[in-house]
């Protein structure tokens, strides 16, 4: 009976909780492959000054606090059986590329608040960053099509 | 040694209520309220107080008064304990002392959040710091200022008390993000610019990020998983 006014604020839902596990994945991968692992980043650059350092904190706080929003979110969902994986994988790459893209273009680019690596030529690693990320983007979108359809 | 006077009795009065409440109060919230009295206690008085110019002692100190005893403190509940122990003329009392416009706006968790980051960045951001350093009574005071705004910012996010206008899941996640924000802004605004007259700066903002991050993060799980319950009673009652 309330399946038609159920199913579009299920998938509302499921695409609010990719787009922000997408967000707060992106952040949290690069917080730990960049940061902790390959130490090109860290904690603080001298460099980055004020701008960076609100930056930094912002994002953090952000997306952590989407991850955690999106997992409940998702438990919501799939406790109402109304998990759609193209929608919800879609999503999750969606929200993914364009943190990433945001990250390439404005905090490296723009703001030139800090870069993917020092010491070394940018070009090759700044098309790389950014061509990975509108990649991505463009899967999540490709994907978001396709789970519109079914 | 004040703190710990302080903190027994707080215990005894717990206690004391607990066993007016009856056998339907959780044993786990006295432990929770002991816990977090515990905490504050080793905050106020043990050698990381002691420690006086290490800022990383210090931060170890300052994460326990003012982010794990606050939120142990508010998983306690002591509002609907005093709302439950209390007989009924002054159980009423306490709820009209609730109502009141102060507390109403005091316990928005907008506005505890705000006041308990300015509250931070006051103390780091200016000389207080130094100050507080030096002197004994500056200490005890701003260490019980730090301790009440976590524990209301704490509370007031969480908002497991009964009050009259709760705030929505969102607008409470996003306070505490906001929060947080305040929070790894100043932790990293510390490491790269260390106040005068301390040592261990660089350890201690790390350790204030990181274990911000942690606490943030149990608070932020403890409130979603507030409202993935609640949506179950929601769809159960919807559904009956």
């Amino acid at each position: 009976m309330s399946a038609p006014t159920d199913a579009p604020a299920g998938r509302r839902r499921v695409l609010l909780s990719g787009l922000l596990l997408g967000l707060g994945a992106a952040g949290a991968i690069d917080e730990i492959v960049f940061h902790q692992l390959l130490h090109w980043h860290h904690f603080y650059d001298r460099a980055s000054g004020a701008a960076g350092l609100v930056s930094d904190g912002l994002l953090h706080a952000g997306t952590w606090s989407a991850t955690v929003a999106g997992l409940a979110l998702l438990a919501d969902v799939r406790r109402r059986r109304g998990f759609a994986p193209a929608t919800w994988w879609g999503a999750v790459l969606l929200g993914a590329g364009a943190f990433q893209v945001w990250d390439g273009v404005v905090h490296h680019k723009v703001l030139r608040l800090h870069q993917v690596r020092y010491g070394v030529d940018l070009t090759g690693y700044d098309l790389l960053w950014t061509g990975a990320g509108v990649a991505v983007l463009l899967a999540g979108v490709l994907l978001l099509l396709r789970g519109r359809r079914t | 040694m004040t703190a710990a006077v302080w903190a027994v009795a707080a215990a005894a009065g717990w206690l004391y209520l607990a066993a007016a409440a009856g056998r339907s109060w959780p044993a786990g919230r006295t432990v929770s309220w002991l816990a977090g009295l515990g905490c504050a206690v080793a905050g106020l008085t043990g050698p990381l107080a002691a420690a006086h110019t290490d800022l990383h002692a210090h931060m170890a100190a300052h994460l326990l008064l003012g982010m794990v005893a606050p939120l142990l403190l508010a998983l306690a509940r002591p509002v609907t304990l005093l709302l439950r122990a209390l007989p009924v003329g002054s159980a009423r009392r306490v709820s009209r002392v609730l109502r009141t416009a102060p507390v109403r706006v005091l316990t928005d968790p907008l506005v505890a959040t705000a006041v308990n980051a300015a509250g931070l960045w006051l103390l780091y951001g200016t000389g207080l710091l130094g100050t507080m350093l030096r002197s004994a009574p500056v200490h005890l005071l701003v260490s019980v200022h730090v301790l009440l705004t976590g524990w209301l910012a704490t509370a007031a996010v969480l908002s497991l008390e009964p009050t009259p206008h709760r705030r929505g899941v969102g607008t409470r996640a996003a306070a505490l993000a906001a929060g947080m924000a305040a929070h790894d802004v100043l932790a990293k605004t510390l490491y790269a610019h260390p106040p005068a007259g301390v040592t261990g700066a660089e350890a201690g903002a790390q350790l204030m990020y990181d274990g911000g991050t942690v606490v943030h993060l149990a608070v932020a799980g403890l409130l979603w998983r507030q409202w993935y319950r609640s949506r179950a009673s929601v769809r159960a009652a919807a559904l009956a």
